[in-house]
């Protein structure tokens, strides 16, 4: 039988520094770390029980932005007034993701550090490939069942999708990091898999996630979250889009525009070539639709995963004239 | 310890709209719910044993080839475990006999595989002091393979046509050649994946020997059934196995077998000496036990302008193991739906490496009415006459494969009912024609039907010395409401509140039953509980008019009234006696009584016979009626035209399944199989890996069942009358019929918002994007 102990940190540093001994990991919800424990995926030594850390679940919120402690849990973020008021990608991306009873149990901080669907992945016992889990094993995907991997950001060593909602909402709105006193952009907190895919996060042994910071901006106060999933709830995204729009005084002109992909990538994929196309441009229907296709420049499917490429740019799309819409 | 006695008094009284909820026909809500909600109930792997022991299955990873070697040097040196069995250290058992009862070859059987014919095929187990120690030890055991080829699926290039199935072809009048003259032909091929039943519990079990009996604590749809193939296996007498099974987490088709993880638990218990208990995981839940076989049908349709058929050839194919004989058969609803004086079906087997395909709601009829109810659906298009009008002027006035009159058929009344309901005059027939901003909007009709299945069925019915009643059978409720109805039924008969009954289920001790599946078990058992409440009730009359101590005695009246648990005389000229105190004045402790439906001159011999096969079901088209339940589903759906999404916004379904025993218990299991057939029609599909021939979304994450987003409100109404042909007391079957049709009934509502016709389920967003 496999024995592990359990600790309960009395502080961060205590559970950062007992994190950073071998074997030992961070347990938060336990929603992904049970699971994957449970697939002979992770197998820990320690357990380092960190949910009863005080004031780690605090939301702050002034006129600079919100800063969300790693230990709320996805239900507490995405029901909170002010969240919901100024920050609706959040709100939205969040309780679109999971199960009630998943959101209830899941933290912030293991959300960012939820681990791909990718069924060979998973399952060790029956697909020995696996470059994520073994460097250097192969990937037992590629020629495979492939219709939920990435079709951006792969390398030939993965195609992993990256499943989360949360993140694809916080890489749109230049969120950070807080990994106790060091900052860094989400968007370079997630890793592209190249040769290296089992390094997905730009954490180092002895870090811990205490808090992600979201800057305020029209656009993220006028933004969205359109999930798309072949089932209505409790599925993770075939395509996804966060978008933040923020007009000229016009109405018609856009001034700012956050666009985020979900559900199509290796990692949270900002999608800056849209962004960059339409900001200055009138806000039209047809315009929106032409640059929306600027998000899947680059894409390469494989096979089954091909429609993620026709999906993404129509969501996108959606999303916008939907921001649009509401003035 | 294990029996469940339930009480109507601790649930929650249904309504008493029509006529009161405790008899035959009311609306008495789960007697079964409160224990279900507040976790008492105790299902069969919760039972707590001394010394029980907990084994793990180990599973081949391969499809095809042989185990070379198993190295369980490290597992059986691991803390806690006490076996590791393989083929080679398994006690051997005697191959059991099927379920028609067919004497089986003298030859042993093997629940532990060499041989490998599919990948999650098992070939060891580890039996352990606690559960933690199996699941550690058994990732210990080091299987080697010599792999060879394996066949994937129906679409392998190695496939094959596969084997023609003789007993399935139907065939009537010149098919071939009448289509060859009709002036509107349409062929197409309609495909349906494999589908897994999915049931929240999952299989496991618990088994004990004590000497040489054996009982096995374990979800069941036949105790009977499974205490034979126990039986046999390890060569005791039938009367030695006790099978429990109190409440079942849902079977849908999937628990009415011993299956081969039973057989190396039990193996196991007695190796030991000690009780093992033994569950899937949720993922050995997708190949430890097949699901519904994936299928493929082509249908040609011959027909006049008017939309008349005049001939219809059918074939279809269903995967098998490579081992093992599955048919679902796929002419069964396409040989009765439509009215058409020439018809050809044929059928084959193909087989792949898989494990051997199971039932599942409905076998048979439901890809059966995917192929006809969609191809149906394409000749209206092509002649241009409404879908529901087509399906009425192809109207089967009689049985025309049986050439027989239906028992009943309320089809027409169902179109009509829902027709009504459902507005569908407010369609308008062109595809594309009905749009809510980005969702283009569709409304398909689709029927379905069942077979009546029908069987012999036994109970014992108690009148206890408070008053109260108790029933007892060996039949199980897997939360299709059996403790409910027959608590009414003998409540009814007897002529007490449904508060005094005491209905005993789910141990094969009891009064024997047979197979819950093919929606038997309601017709065969309240008839039988009907039979015994009756025999009792005339034993209790019997006494209070005879007994020269009764307080009735002197009343010299030929029959008495009983009701609300009370005796009078029916004029109301005499004592008013409550059962109790009758029962008392005449110095007896009980009354009780054995009922059953057996022909009057049945042998003990028939007897079991007909309780632990299927070999004595009688015929649905036995004399001179052909007896079916019937339905007709009216589905709208919202599709979403950039992303390709379906969405089910109303259902209206109207359904004939003869008198309702308890509507409201009705209800819930046709809306439970309208949700399975939007699942099975939008979502549901087992995905193979083509290398490695395995199943690679065998967990509820990625193998989709819909959530309650995806199901809007849902109406049903029943459109049946009491057919007493088909059954003691009226009804039909419930239970399978409504998922029969749905998944058609979407696909044309898909066509009519989309235009683009899917005849492969599931209908995923890529294929409408
Ligand atoms: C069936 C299912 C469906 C799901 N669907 C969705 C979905 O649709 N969309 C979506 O976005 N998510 C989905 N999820 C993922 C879910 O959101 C995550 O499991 C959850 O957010 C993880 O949080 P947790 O607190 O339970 O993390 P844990 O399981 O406790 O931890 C996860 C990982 O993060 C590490 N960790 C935890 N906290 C910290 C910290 N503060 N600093 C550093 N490392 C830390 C742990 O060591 C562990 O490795 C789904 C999960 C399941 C099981
Ligand atoms: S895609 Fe990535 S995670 Fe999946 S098998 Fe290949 S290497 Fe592993």
């Amino acid at each position: 039988m496999r024995d592990f102990s359990y600790l309960r940190a009395t502080s961060a540093d205590a559970a950062r520094q007992t994190a950073a001994l071998p074997g030992a990991m961070l347990l938060a919800g336990g929603t992904t770390l049970i699971d994957l424990a449970k697939c002979g995926i992770a197998e820990p030594d320690t357990l380092v029980d960190i949910t009863h850390l005080e004031g780690l679940d605090r939301i702050e919120i002034d006129e600079r932005g919100a800063i969300i402690g790693a230990l709320a849990t996805m239900s507490h973020v995405a029901d909170h007034a002010d969240i919901k008021g100024r920050f609706p990608a959040i709100s939205e991306a969040l309780w679109q993701a999971a199960s009630a009873q998943i959101r209830n149990m899941a933290t912030i901080g293991g959300n960012l550090m939820q681990r791909t669907r990718c069924p060979y992945f998973r399952d060790p016992s029956n697909f020995a490939a696996c470059n994520k889990r073994e460097p250097g094993s192969g990937c037992s995907a590629i020629g495979g069942v492939t219709r939920g991997h990435a079709v951006l950001g792969t390398s030939e060593a993965c195609i992993a999708m990256y499943p989360g909602d949360l993140a694809t909402a916080l890489v749109a709105f230049d969120a950070t990091v807080h990994l106790g006193d060091r900052r860094i952009l989400v968007d370079d907190f997630f890793l592209l898999p190249g040769t290296t895919p089992d390094k997905e996060h730009a954490i180092e042994p002895g870090e811990m996630i205490t808090a992600i910071e979201i800057p305020s901006s029209a656009a993220v106060r006028r933004s969205t979250y359109l999930k798309v999933r072949d089932r209505q709830s409790y599925e993770f995204a075939a395509a996804s889009a966060a978008v933040g729009l923020e007009l000229e005084a016009d109405g018609r002109t856009i001034r700012d525009l956050r666009v985020a992909l979900g559900g199509v990538a290796t990692k949270p994929w900002r999608a800056r070539a849209v962004e960059d196309a339409l900001k200055g441009k009138m806000l039209e229907p047809e315009a929106v639709r032409a640059a929306s296709l600027l998000a899947v420049e680059g894409a390469v499917d494989h096979g089954a995963n091909h429609y993620k490429i026709e999906l993404a740019p129509r969501v996108v799309a959606r999303a916008i004239l939907k921001m649009g819409e509401t003035a | 310890m294990t029996v469940h006695d339930i009480r109507v008094g601790e649930s929650k009284r249904g309504d008493a709209s029509d006529g009161g909820a405790d008899a035959v026909g009311g609306r008495l809500s789960r007697v079964d719910g409160p224990a279900k909600i507040t976790g008492a109930a105790k299902y069969a792997v919760e039972q707590q044993l001394e010394g029980l022991a907990y084994a793990v299955l180990v599973e081949s990873t391969i499809a095809s080839g042989k185990v070379r070697a198993i190295d369980s040097k490290a597992a059986e040196a691991a803390p806690g475990v006490l076996k590791v069995l393989t083929p080679d250290t398994i006690i051997s058992l005697k191959t059991a006999s099927d379920w028609f009862g067919t004497p089986p070859p003298d030859r042993p059987y093997c629940p532990l595989a060499r041989d490998i014919t599919f990948s999650g095929q098992h070939v060891a187990a580890v039996v352990a002091e606690t559960f933690e120690q199996a699941v550690a030890a058994a990732a210990m055991v080091k299987v080697s393979y010599d792999e060879t080829p394996s066949i994937v699926d129906l679409s392998d290039g190695k496939a094959g046509d596969g084997i023609p199935v003789d007993a399935m072809t139907k065939e009537w009048g010149d098919a071939q050649a009448a289509f060859a003259s009709a002036p509107v032909r349409i062929c197409a091929a309609y495909n349906t994946p494999r589908e897994y039943q999915a049931p929240m519990e999952p299989h496991g079990l618990i088994a004990r020997w004590e000497g040489d009996h054996l009982t096995v604590w374990e979800p069941s749809q036949w105790l009977d059934g499974m205490a034979r193939t126990y039986a046999e296996w390890f060569a005791v007498p039938f009367e030695n196995v006790r099978l429990v099974s109190p409440y079942v987490g849902g079977g849908f088709g999937s628990k009415a077998l011993a299956l081969s993880h039973g057989a190396v638990a039990a193996s196991a218990a007695k190796m030991l000496g000690r009780p093992v208990r033994l569950v899937m995981t949720r993922a050995q839940t997708f190949t430890g036990y097949g699901g519904r076989a994936a299928t493929r049908q082509t249908v040609t349709i011959g027909a006049d302008h008017d939309g008349l058929i005049q001939s219809i050839v059918h074939r279809g194919v269903n995967e098998t193991s490579i081992d093992g004989m599955w048919v679902e058969p796929l002419g069964s609803v396409t040989s009765i739906m439509y009215a058409t004086p020439n018809f050809s079906s044929r059928q084959n087997v193909v087989r792949v490496n898989s494990v051997v395909p199971g039932a599942m709601r409905a076998p048979g009829e439901n890809p059966s009415a995917f192929g006809i109810e969609s191809a149906i659906d394409e000749l209206a298009y092509e002649v241009g006459i409404d879908p529901l009008e087509i399906r009425l002027r192809n109207y089967a006035e009689q049985d025309p494969h049986a050439k027989k009159a239906w028992s009943t058929r309320q089809l027409r009344e169902a179109f009509a009912a829902g027709a009504e309901r459902f507005g569908w005059a407010r369609r308008t027939p062109e595809p594309r024609s009905m749009r809510d901003g980005n969702y283009l909007i569709g409304w398909g009709v689709a029927a379905g039907t069942y077979p009546v299945r029908r069987a012999y069925g036994e109970a014992v019915v108690r009148i206890l010395a408070d008053g109260s009643v108790e029933v007892e059978s060996s039949s199980i409720d897997m939360g299709q409401g059996t403790y409910t109805i027959l608590a009414q039924t003998a409540a009814e008969t007897v002529g007490v509140s449904a508060d005094d009954v005491v209905v005993k289920l789910g141990d094969s001790r009891f009064a024997r039953a047979g197979v819950s599946g093919g929606s038997r078990l309601a017709g065969v058992m309240t008839g039988a509980v009907y039979k015994a409440a009756s025999s009792a009730l005339d034993q209790l009359i019997g006494l209070a008019i005879g007994d020269p101590r009764s307080p009735f005695h002197a009343l010299q009246a030929n029959t008495l009234v009983v009701a609300n648990g009370r005796i009078t005389a029916p004029r109301g000229d005499g004592p008013d006696v409550s059962i109790a105190d009758l029962l008392k004045s005449v110095g007896r402790d009980r009354i009780e009584a054995t009922g059953d439906t057996m022909p009057a001159n049945s042998t003990a011999e028939d007897r079991y016979k007909n309780y632990t096969t299927i070999a004595m079901a009688l015929p649905h088209t036995e004399g001179d009626y052909s007896r079916h339940s019937w339905c007709a589903h009216f589905v709208e759906v919202r599709v979403d035209e950039d992303f390709g999404t379906v969405r089910v916004s109303r259902v209206v379904s109207a359904l004939d399944s003869g008198r309702l025993y308890n509507p409201k218990l009705a209800e819930s299991q046709w809306k439970g199989g309208i949700i399975m057939g939007i699942g099975q029609a939008l979502l549901e599909e087992g995905i193979v890996d083509r290398r490695h021939g395995r199943i690679v979304n065998n967990n509820l994450a990625d193998y989709l069942v819909p959530t309650n987003a995806d199901i809007p409100d849902i109406e049903v109404i029943s459109v049946g009358i009491p057919d007493l042909h088909s059954s003691v007391l009226g009804g039909k079957g419930v239970g399978e019929l409504a998922i029969v049709g749905m998944a058609p009934a979407i696909a044309n509502a898909v066509f009519h918002a989309t235009g683009k016709r899917i005849r492969d389920l599931p209908i995923t967003l890529e294929k409408l994007i």
